[in-house]
């Protein structure tokens, strides 16, 4: 799960992290007044779910209240489009108001899972300001791990390693360590998946703050953070997934036009990549779970369709547990309940598979059936692009 | 010959009171695992299907001398099921459980370091030694035992490679499922060395999906030491970059863990690689020229 810049701040801020004194504000008269409070010289921010903004235009500096509210008027409202949101955008309900700071260097600090190692790892460079891919790719000399042992945590020495190693000033170091231990409490603290400032920066006056912040969580972890879920902002989601989520289903939307529906991640990765190979172009991941039952499948089912590039659906079905016969009277309930005007093929295998292919054949519905992975595929293909 | 898991493996199943719990332990039962005892804590002193559940995993190994366990408890609950079972001594440790947070698995990886457990999972649907001995979810019925290893990042997935082998004649000697989330036990190096070794397994499917480097590790491992061909299929060619494809760990990150990468370093470690899903089995058939 995302959440905003403001938001992101706030947490860090909770946890010492020195950040920018800044407003929140959805509306111009908001924008002037936050600006008035800060002195009038600020910088207005652009709070959407991606990256690229200061690129994109989406972060501008302001001399005064009138010059911030006249910025502001650019972004508010508008569709910002930046490398990470597609052509389409994203329209900005908020922008965060903040005050203008004097930057002496701009550092990269991040933390993130090392898989390979099964530790967070900290990640430094002294390229801040950069996407930090882009830093790995040209200069990979530039940047600077420590891993964390999760039993003791970030320890101060390792802190004192990067800060030396990035350069900073010796009466500066005791604050680079302060703040790389406060990062690593909140990640850890609120289950982050990820969590990154970018710049962190040094100011004239000597001091350490997070310029920009960006947070991700472990979605598995959001039983047990409460206020982090409270975060959430379903503007910034995807609606067919919002509602695939309430029903435990695991939906992303893609840019083709056949609908599929399939038990389990990896072989709702091989249905797509499958659809490819025969020349067709998948409309979405879809996971239905292993323990998928008639309601839930029906669920899918409206999901599927509610996207209106949909030309045709398939239905890959690898019932271990799950009995082939439910899940075919579930396909024919929910086809017959939506009226489904576009081409259906279902492969199923597993239990009670001659049943299952039984009641497909006698509800009369134009359903075809296939054997294989590759059929199904070869069919739905020819069928849409009939 | 086999991996991990045989007939004289003694299985307890963690969380045998719930409703997964015990529908997967009467089907492993039925299979004819040697399904020995259960740990629910507060039921102890009770059974199911005439299994005796016990509170502690402890007194289940001291009552039972089960070597092997399977965790179906929830997400909440896997980290502590996991250490549990590792603090009893049981050996292989199965965690089926999907949606542990990664938090809570760092720390159980830790808390594995100098002990002599190994971990399988979680997210994962088990292993099974065709004929023998199933832990966990998968469906038993399409499984033969042959000489055929399996291992997989994958549930479902992983199923339809087999049912290919079986289709085409190939028995499997074990079928192990690693799982789908970032922070897990058993890698594939691991299984593919126990495969190498098991004078069962004359050569080994290897199932991966995008999202980490496991899969080039593998490469790396199987290029220097594997004696036995290896036919490999990667999904997730068509996933879009920054998003999570079901499984926590299948995601591409930074533009790190495609299918692509994998697909690469995969084939120049002598892998023969499945153009597509539907050709796993015929895949492994050419490998050893039986086409």
């Amino acid at each position: 799960m995302n959440i905003h810049e403001y938001q992101a701040k706030e947490i860090l801020k909770r946890y010492g992290v020195p950040v920018p004194v800044g407003r929140v504000a959805s509306t111009l008269p908001e924008v002037k007044a936050a600006a008035a409070e800060l002195g009038g010289r600020c910088v207005v921010k652009a709070q959407i779910h991606a990256g690229g903004r200061g690129k994109a235009g989406g972060v501008k500096l302001a001399s005064s209240p009138e010059d911030a509210v006249e910025k502001a008027a650019e972004i508010l409202g508008k569709n910002l489009v930046t490398h990470q949101t597609g052509p389409e955008g994203r329209q900005v309900s908020r922008v965060l108001v903040e005050q203008g700071v004097n930057i002496e260097r701009e550092l990269y600090l991040g933390m993130v899972l090392d898989r390979a190692q099964s530790r967070v790892t900290t990640i430094c460079s002294s390229e801040g300001g950069v996407e930090i891919e882009e830093v790995a790719a040209k200069h990979p000399e530039k940047i600077l791990k420590e891993a964390i042992d999760p039993a003791v945590g970030l320890q101060p020495f390792q802190c004192r390693r990067l800060a030396f190693a990035l350069g900073v000033p010796q009466e500066t170091v005791g604050k680079m360590v302060a703040m790389m231990q406060a990062l690593y409490r909140a990640f850890d603290e609120c289950d982050c998946s990820i969590a990154e400032i970018n710049p962190l920066i040094l100011t004239k006056e000597g001091q350490v703050m997070a310029l920009d912040a960006k947070m991700n969580f472990d979605s598995n972890a959001l039983f047990r953070q409460k206020d982090i879920l409270a975060l959430r902002d379903l503007n910034e989601e995807d609606p067919r997934e919002i509602e695939a989520s309430k029903y435990e289903l695991s939906y992303i939307s893609l840019d083709g036009n056949i609908g599929c529906m399939v038990n389990g991640a990896g072989l709702a990765m091989a249905t797509m990549d499958i659809i490819k190979l025969c020349g067709g172009e998948p409309a979405n991941f879809l996971d239905v779970g292993g323990g998928a039952n008639k309601e839930r499948v029906a669920q899918a089912f409206k999901i599927l369709l509610s996207d209106v590039r949909v030309r045709g659906v398939l239905i890959n079905i690898f019932g271990g547990i799950m009995r082939c016969d439910v899940l075919a009277q579930g396909v024919v309930d929910a086809a017959r309940e939506l009226s489904i005007k576009v081409p259906l093929v279902v492969r199923m295998q597993g239990t009670n598979v001659e049943l299952g292919r039984k009641i497909l054949s006698d509800s009369g519905l134009p359903i075809i059936s296939a054997e294989t992975m590759a059929e199904a595929a070869e069919k739905i293909v020819q069928a849409v692009n009939r | 010959m086999s991996i991990l898991v045989n007939k004289q493996t003694r299985v307890l199943t963690q969380g045998i009171t719930g409703a997964t719990g015990q529908f997967h332990t009467k089907a492993c039962k039925e299979y004819g695992t040697q399904m020995v005892a259960g740990v629910t804590p507060g039921k102890g002193g009770t059974s199911f299907e005439s299994i005796p559940i016990f509170d502690t995993v402890s007194g289940a190994v001291a009552g039972t001398a089960a070597n092997a366990t399977v965790i179906y408890v929830p997400p909440p609950f896997a980290a502590d099921a996991i250490m549990e079972a590792a603090d009893a001594g049981i050996s292989l440790i199965i965690c089926i459980t999907e949606g542990v947070p990664v938090r809570d698995m760092i720390r159980v990886k830790r808390y594995l370091e100098g002990r002599k457990s190994q971990l399988l999972g979680p997210n994962c649907p088990g292993v099974i030694t065709p004929g023998a001995c199933k832990i966990g979810i998968m469906p038993g019925h399409i499984h033969r035992p042959g000489s055929i290893g399996v291992v997989s990042r994958s549930g479902t997935l992983t199923y339809e490679a087999v049912d290919q082998l079986t289709r085409l004649g190939m028995g499997q000697s074990s079928c192990v499922g690693i799982g789908g989330d970032p922070v897990h036990g058993f890698e594939f190096v691991d299984v593919l060395d126990l495969f190498n070794r098991d004078s069962g397994t004359e050569a080994v499917v290897m199932i991966g999906e995008i999202g980490g480097s496991a899969e080039e590790e593998a490469a790396g491992w199987i290029k220097a030491n594997m004696k036995k061909p290896v036919v490999g299929f990667i999904a997730g060619q068509t996933a879009p970059p920054g998003k999570r494809m079901g499984h926590a760990g299948a995601i591409i990150s930074g533009g790190k863990g495609t299918a692509r990468e994998k697909i690469e370093a995969m084939k120049s470690a002598g892998i023969r690689m499945a153009s597509s899903p539907a050709l796993i089995g015929r895949t492994m058939q050419e490998a050893l020229g039986k086409l």
